[in-house]
């Protein structure tokens, strides 16, 4: 039996059950337990696991990030919920340094089992300091596994796993999904990280994207579908590891590869996509590989410069035009 | 607390001055949450409602080229740091006449010429920055001494701790000012500490620092001639807790309800634009003349302000790319 539910309800049942199950997992964050969540993510948590397993932290990411890696070296599964991935800046060295070195410092003894959670990217019109996207940033680092999805059910499914996971895993939500619906069963399911997700099958051009720009590729994949042209279209769900077998054998079904990626264009996750793609399907390629990122500069409040900077459906089907010389 | 005035220590042109700028912002933030329910003003949205006596208080007592930095909460500092309300306003408005061309919007205001570092929207990012730009000053040999504001949320951030022991090892010019009101979103500094009085921070640096009563513009504005004049001589840093309150939520999407409304009355019983008003007019420090046709002018000013990001013209896309380098041609990325 499945129903309909939110991404945010998706994943505080990911969370809530993977506590219930293993007494270890713990959550902690700015406003996560009396206040519901900033985003409303662990909405009743507190209530059912009380204050010893939902923690409310003050505005102090380098040291609560930390004190979630010293915890998980020491046994325990914490959950770290970063309001947005914008204030993880503030605790990069935790999960660089840190969280990502352990194992391999200490030569297999200590690993470092944490969720590191928050949305990424633009949310509407918050300039600046408050409209990054850090898929890229985090998926740099050997160490760290990656996730960025807002599919409830993939959601749901990959946190379950990202908790269970042994190493220390990224996951990457977004603000403006948290109320998204879909399908998700009542019976129990795990998705195992590394695996990307075709949404929609197609044979003229293969779209990648991942997080909320998947509801951009969609839409241009219903778009271009009227005028002929059917688009293949592939959610990357993990970042690291990636599903490289997935994009390839796509691509080497339609020859062609457009690539949403809401990262600036610099060393994003598009660049390595690209590199693969050449790399093992290059004469699978009847054109250049397109890529369609966030614009190469910081993003301000006015609506005017969202417009510009994020990728919209348009920008998605003229790229997808230019891959097929139409 | 007391907040009631009982002489008058100051000249009628400073109450006046402190009304006016009070009832500025008063007015201006009450037409901000107007304007963001007819969806004019977008994203995150933090009113200065309730804390302007800290404003009026701390401008009388600096030069006017003191540097200010602080936070997102920003728009009655901008105000308070010559920039228009015309500005401020268009800029909330997304548009190009704004502060910063609709670059910022609420959170980020900035004014080179007196000196305004502006909105830092990570919280507590602009403590240690503040003590830089008190090092420039020092560097530099002039008098002016840096205000530093923050929270006390952001108190809580690390970057404090590091920026308060180089600031005193260095003894740098800033007067570190945490705008206690209470809470950081929905969390109130009695759950997030076991130090209570923020103040007592200090102390661990030898730091002078001290509570002081930011509901009162009176009290604001001697805290403020005591820390500066003590900055200014070389001594290095003051630290100033001023317990202040926001009568809204901490933004346009909080309902606030973590608090009792009890709580909330408390502090408008003692609202400082009220009192000072009642202070003015008790004490014949002015006529309810004068107190009438400051309210009339501020009115007028604020519908203007409106009126004016109403009418401007949106940017143009290109605008996006400008300003992310001073180097004008540089090559960014298709
Ligand atoms: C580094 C960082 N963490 C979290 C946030 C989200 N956030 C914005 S304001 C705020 C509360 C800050 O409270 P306080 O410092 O007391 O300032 P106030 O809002 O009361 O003026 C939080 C947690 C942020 N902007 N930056
Ligand atoms: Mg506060």
């Amino acid at each position: 039996m499945s129903r309909i539910i939110t991404l945010r309800d998706a994943l505080r049942e990911a969370m809530s059950e993977e506590m219930r199950r293993d007494e270890n997992v713990l959550l902690m964050g700015e406003e996560v337990a009396q206040y519901n969540g900033a985003y409303k993510v662990s909405k009743g948590m507190l209530d059912e696991f009380g204050a010893k397993r939902v923690i409310d932290t003050p505005i102090a990411e380098l040291g609560f990030a930390g004190i979630g890696v010293g915890a998980a070296l020491n046994g325990l599964r914490p959950i770290v919920e970063f309001m947005t991935w914008n204030f993880a800046v503030l605790a990069f060295d935790q999960i660089v340094n840190g969280a990502a070195k352990y194992l391999h410092m200490s030569a297999g003894q200590y690993n470092c089992p944490i969720v590191f959670r928050g949305p990424s990217g633009a949310a509407g019109q918050l300039a600046q300091q408050h409209s990054q996207t850090f898929e890229s940033w985090m998926a740099n680092v050997p160490g760290v596994k990656v996730v960025s999805t807002t599919d409830p059910y993939d959601a749901k499914g990959l946190m379950k796993s990202a908790i269970r996971d042994d190493d220390p895993v990224c996951f990457m939500e977004s603000e403006v999904a948290y109320a998204d619906k879909g399908e998700v069963p009542e019976e129990e399911y795990l998705i195992p990280l590394g695996l990307a997700d075709i949404k929609r099958y197609g044979d003229d051009v293969t779209i990648v994207s991942y997080n909320k720009m998947m509801k951009v590729a969609m839409s241009a994949a219903e778009e271009l579908a009227k005028d002929g042209i059917s688009a293949e279209v592939v959610d990357l769900r993990t970042i690291r590891p990636m599903d490289y077998d997935t994009i390839i054998n796509s691509v080497k079904k339609t020859n062609r590869l457009v690539v949403v990626d809401e990262s600036w264009p610099f060393a994003g996750v598009s660049s390595e996509i690209s590199h693969q793609v050449q790399r093992y399907a290059f004469d699978y390629l009847d054109a250049p590989i397109v890529r369609v990122n966030a614009k190469d500069t910081s993003l301000g409040y006015s609506s005017v410069y969202v417009e510009e900077y994020l990728p919209n459906p348009k920008r998605v089907i003229e790229a997808v035009k230019q891959a097929m010389y139409v | 607390m007391k907040t009631t005035v009982k002489k008058s220590k100051y000249s009628k042109k400073t109450y006046l001055e402190w009304y006016r700028l009070m009832l500025l912002i008063r007015r201006f933030e009450e037409k901000t949450l107007m304007m963001y329910g007819q969806q004019k003003i977008r994203g995150f949205c933090h009113v200065y409602i309730g804390q302007e006596a800290v404003a009026a208080g701390m401008m009388s007592a600096l030069k006017p080229l003191d540097p200010i930095i602080t936070a997102y909460r920003v728009h009655g500092i901008a105000l308070a740091k010559g920039i228009s309300a015309n500005q401020v306003m268009a800029e909330l408005y997304g548009k190009v006449t704004g502060n910063v061309k609709g670059k910022g919007g609420s959170m980020h205001y900035y004014n080179k010429a007196t000196q305004f570092y502006g909105g830092n929207g990570i919280v507590g990012a602009q403590i240690p920055q503040g003590a830089g730009i008190a090092l420039a000053e020092q560097y530099k040999g002039t008098n002016n001494v840096c205000v530093t504001m923050f929270g006390d949320g952001a108190a809580r951030q690390g970057a404090l701790y590091e920026a308060f022991n180089m600031a005193m090892t260095w003894k740098l010019p800033v007067v570190f000012v945490c705008e206690n009101n209470g809470y950081a979103m929905g969390t109130s500094v009695e759950r997030t500490s076991n130090v209570h009085d923020l103040y007592k921070i200090g102390a661990a640096f030898d730091m002078p620092s001290e509570a002081v009563d930011g509901m009162s513009v009176e009290t604001v504005h001697e805290a403020f001639t005591k820390a500066t004049k003590h900055a200014r001589s070389g001594k290095g840093p003051y630290f100033l807790e001023l317990k202040t309150y926001r009568y809204k939520g901490h933004s346009v999407s909080d309902p606030g309800k973590y608090r009792k409304k009890e709580e909330v009355q408390e502090y408008k019983d003692i609202d400082p634009v009220k009192v000072t008003e009642k202070a003015i007019l008790s004490q014949k420090i002015a006529s309810e003349k004068d107190i009438q046709k400051i309210k009339d002018a501020i009115k007028e000013e604020v519908a203007a302000a409106v009126e004016f990001a109403e009418n401007s013209p949106l940017p143009t896309p290109e605008e996006l790319y400008k300003d992310n380098y001073v180097q004008e041609d540089y090559p960014f990325l298709d």
